[in-house]
């Protein structure tokens, strides 16, 4: 066992186990903390990808902003002295079918993954991944860049009009 | 034996699995959204896994980069329309929002 090895089963696990308790969690608001472990997690599986400008995107977009705007919401959206911080499940004929689906389609995949022979490339890891992204950004992928800043624009602009409160108007 | 694709391609199906999970099955609008952060992120490590044993292939992190965009602009608007049902019908539900049915 190196170290990587190490690295890595510790992050899967992390990574798997807050999914869980995201998933299967009563409570809205521990759902939302377990979130915080999965992405984290999954900046270290990135840093272990050899992807450092990917890892810092991530705690930057997914934890100081998604995150942020899900604990808000759960907190707008719901009571929290109440009881119905609950989220609610569907019946549990359908919760059993649907699980039962699901894992029978993530064992076939699993099975499917470690059977394929993949066709991979050793390469050594670059210095650093930022200037190449960058360039790579503001020449082949020009257009979408461009395109992404304009949907990002939009996307401020609707929901701020979507979420403001309606003034009354007498 | 080290790590290889397989292993980032197995934890990514398995993250993949719960996300679909919570968005199949939970009835709070903001569950179903933190469902489709975990699917988004598992195809995440897809794209960069198969970045890297691609023989650092930087097209897959460009890739990814977009996809976290997306995920930003998604989560922002769908917070937004949440806030709204929640003044409109005082739950978010999305198994009871069907006022357009009538």
């Amino acid at each position: 066992m190196d170290l990587i090895t190490i690295i890595f089963y510790f992050f899967a696990v992390l990574i798997v186990a807050s999914a869980a308790v995201v998933v299967f969690s009563k409570n809205i608001m521990y759902s939302a903390f377990a979130l915080l472990f999965t992405f984290f997690g999954v900046a270290a599986i990135y840093v272990l990808l050899n992807a450092d400008f990917l890892a810092l995107t991530q705690i930057m977009i997914y934890i100081g902003g998604i995150l942020v705007l899900i604990i808000f919401g759960v907190m707008l959206t719901t009571r929290i002295t109440g009881v119905d911080i609950k989220s609610g499940l569907m019946g549990k004929m359908q919760i059993g079918i649907t699980g039962a689906a699901l894992a029978i389609l993530t064992i076939t995949m699993g099975v499917m993954y470690s059977n394929v022979k993949w066709f991979t490339r050793d390469s050594e890891p670059l210095k650093d991944t930022i200037s190449p992204i960058g360039r790579m950004l503001l020449t082949d992928y020009l257009l979408a860049f461009e395109a992404a800043s304009v949907l990002l624009l939009i996307a401020i602009i609707g929901a701020a009009m979507i979420a403001r409160r309606k003034k009354n108007i007498n | 034996m080290g790590i290889g694709l397989t292993h980032y391609l197995i934890l990514s199906v398995i993250l993949f699995g719960l996300g679909m999970f919570a968005i199949i099955t939970r009835k709070n609008a903001i569950m179903v959204l933190m469902g489709l952060e975990l699917v988004l992120n598992s195809a995440n490590i897809n794209f960069i896994a198969f970045a890297k044993y691609g023989g650092m292939n930087i097209e897959g992190h460009v890739a990814a980069i977009f996809v976290i965009i997306l995920a930003a602009a998604e989560a922002a608007v769908a917070l937004a329309i949440v806030l709204n049902i929640y003044q409109n019908y005082k739950h978010v539900n999305v198994d009871e929002i069907d006022r357009m049915k009538e």
